[in-house]
């Protein structure tokens, strides 16, 4: 890179300096760099998402009844790793099939709300007009409405499938992704480079896919994790109300409202492990896609790159 | 060697619709270009002149803006024309260079990507004839080992390097017209000269017409064939180029050049500015509308509008008082730097 070698060296002199020192820049060693607490984080979500996928795989006793020969409510011991819970069944291996719930609904619906909410949010940044004025009310209408209030109301009438969960969430979800797709593909729609692609005879699909999505491609990701992360909460206090999935199938969202009872002593026993490894694993798992999506944010924030 | 007819604009206008009222932006501009010829558009800021090019290349939002008159490329109407049709011809017919090389290039796009894309869309070349093609023309614009600028992305290379980027990236698909839009303004003073140089040099290897719009009166005295000067969205002269130079009848166009700085004159020597501030176009001024800021102003200037008149063949102006004729104007042209 910098052995540049250029015609005319007294005419080239300032073009060369700038050169060498925009190489420098890009060689820089000091550059940003994703750190050990990014890894970590991401090495967690893999693992809780493949323990989740290969759940029936793993030598796991059945989330869903209960080994009456074990104790119950025990505490963690080598028996049962994470210990049983009132109907003696396993608590690890609940909590690994109720991974699937959390991450099939926080992705699940992050996805439909960026295919539902963020494809239409590009196309009407970039063509304004009477379109981009109707689906911009349309979004602010639907995110006056308390989403949490408009989901159990759906979900209680329409059922409690995983399926339909996701969706409901999904669609709710989708007004906030176009509200911040809309936003930063605004931001490039009236770039010089997209006005230049324009001249160069572009179609208006290929300025999208080509020119504003790779831009915006760091928002939707760091955003969409950030909603897949909310999603799974939102999905938690479903379960929390008993309006997730229904039980037998567990969800830590559904864990935590069985383990609840046991925290008073309720039921004659007490049992705080019930709640604590539930809220952990949510708490952990919240913790890394928050930690994700601000890394990655943050490592392809050009602004302090000189465009 | 001079070609037929390429591009015929006439009467243009242009107005943006504002919460003020219809912003005038251009306000009948008629221009030819021939094949292989230059034509310089030159006015300070906001005078209309890239509102112009880009009208001229279908550029503007169509939902914002008014555009009446005609602009016929090859005896294609071009104005109010679906954009479909016009995106055949960007790029392989007319195609621009736009002013700041900086933003002008997809941050996040490989330097060789965006050279091939058009030649991939509108040439159907495969990727590999595109990729020969993208490095020829790296070195036809000058850029040192095109290899290693084709994996770069645009913050790797510097402002006069990305200019050169841009041009290639214009002219891949060998266009008839290039619009070149101050394609000087965000560069050093010594890139400049090399820049200009090359669109000069690459529009005689190619037979190409050229507009260069710009604010600087030296960019196009050497360059053009042609040229245009605008203020507040008129034409206010128009000559072949070394007849404005010998003898320019706008005051305006003086103004223009008596405020580039010259080296010949010793340091210190204070610059020429043009008095006052281009006028408000939602509120344009009664009559002619360089007559609050003209050292030769007069009461009819600021009364009636004067009409742009061929005075001799091939040059007009728009002026009462032209400055070449022995008119009661002022003999010193030299306004008081100090203002009143």
């Amino acid at each position: 890179m910098s052995s540049v070698s250029l015609t005319n060296p007294t005419n080239e002199a300032f073009a060369d300096i700038k050169e060498e020192i925009s190489a420098e820049e890009a060689a820089d060693p000091t550059k940003k760099k994703l750190g050990v607490l990014f890894w970590i984080c991401v090495a967690w979500i893999v693992l809780v998402a493949l323990a989740a996928t290969f759940a029936s795989l793993l030598p796991l006793p059945n989330p869903d009844l209960g080994n009456y020969n074990s104790a119950q409510n025990a505490g963690p011991g080598w028996g049962h790793l994470l210990g049983t819970d009132d109907l003696y069944r396993d608590i690890f291996s609940r909590l690994i099939y109720g991974a699937r719930v959390s991450l099939v609904v926080g992705f699940g619906g992050a996805l439909i709300g960026l295919v539902v909410g963020g494809i239409p949010a590009m196309f009407s940044a970039y063509r304004r007009g009477r379109i981009d004025t109707a689906l911009n009310t349309g979004s602010y209408v639907v995110l006056a409405f308390p989403a949490i209030v408009a989901v159990i109301a759906i979900v209680s009438f329409w059922g409690k499938s995983l399926f339909k969960i996701t969706l409901v969430i999904g669609l709710f979800a989708a007004p906030l992704i176009f509200r911040v797709v809309r936003a930063s593909t605004l931001s490039y729609a009236t770039r010089d480079f997209v006005l230049a692609a324009k001249a160069l005879g572009a179609s208006d699909r290929r300025i999208l896919s080509r020119e504003i999505l790779p831009n915006i491609m760091p928002t939707i990701v760091s955003f969409g994790l950030i909603a897949v992360a909310t999603i799974v909460v939102l999905e938690g206090s479903l379960a929390f109300l008993g309006l997730s999935v229904p039980p037998p199938t567990p969800s830590w969202g559904n864990m935590l409202n069985e383990g609840s009872s046991l925290l008073t002593g309720a039921k004659g026993q007490t049992n705080p492990w019930l709640v604590i490894f539930p809220a952990s694993a949510m708490f952990l798992l919240l913790i890394s896609l928050n930690v994700v999506a601000d890394k990655l944010r943050a490592y392809f924030d050009v602004s302090d790159i000189k465009l | 060697m001079s070609g037929r007819r390429l591009l015929e604009v006439e009467d243009l206008r242009v107005s943006f619709a504002t919460p003020r009222g219809p912003l005038r932006a251009v306000q009948g501009v008629s221009l030819t270009l021939d094949q292989g010829k230059t034509l310089g558009i030159v006015g300070e800021s906001g005078s209309g002149k890239t509102v112009l090019s880009r009208a001229i290349m279908g550029l503007l939002p169509r939902a914002s803006t008014t555009q009446t008159g005609s602009v016929r490329y090859d005896g294609t109407e071009l104005l109010n024309a679906p954009n479909d049709d016009l995106r055949k011809l960007w790029s392989t017919h007319i195609a621009m260079v736009f002013q700041d090389p900086m933003t002008s290039l997809n941050p996040v796009q490989r330097i060789g990507n965006q050279i091939t894309e058009p030649l991939k869309i509108h040439l159907k070349l495969s990727k590999s004839e595109a990729k020969e093609t993208a490095l020829s023309l790296l070195m036809q614009v000058g850029i040192p080992s095109p290899v290693e600028r084709y994996e770069a992305y645009p913050f790797e290379l510097s402002g006069g390097m990305r200019q050169r980027v841009m041009i290639a990236i214009a002219l891949a698909c060998a266009p008839r017209l290039l619009m070149a839009d101050e394609p000087t303004t965000g560069l050093d003073v010594t890139v400049q000269a090399q820049i200009l140089d090359l669109l000069s040099q690459l529009q005689r290897d190619r037979d190409m017409a050229m507009i260069l719009v710009t604010h600087d009166l030296g960019v196009v005295a050497t360059r053009t064939d042609e040229i245009i000067v605008m203020y507040a969205g008129n034409v206010v002269e128009r000559a072949p180029t070394n007849v404005l130079f010998k003898s320019m009848a706008m005051p305006y166009t003086e103004a223009l050049l008596k405020s580039t700085p010259r080296i010949a004159e010793p340091s210190h020597t204070r610059l020429i500015a043009i008095e006052g501030r281009p006028p408000d176009l939602l509120n344009p001024p009664s009559g002619c509308p360089f007559s609050p800021r003209c050292p030769y102003a007069q009461e009819r200037c600021h009364v009636e509008k004067p009409p742009l008149v061929e005075a001799e063949p091939g040059h007009s102006y728009a002026c009462w008082y032209p400055l070449t004729t022995s008119d009661p104007a002022p003999s010193s042209p030299q306004p008081d730097p100090v203002p009143a």
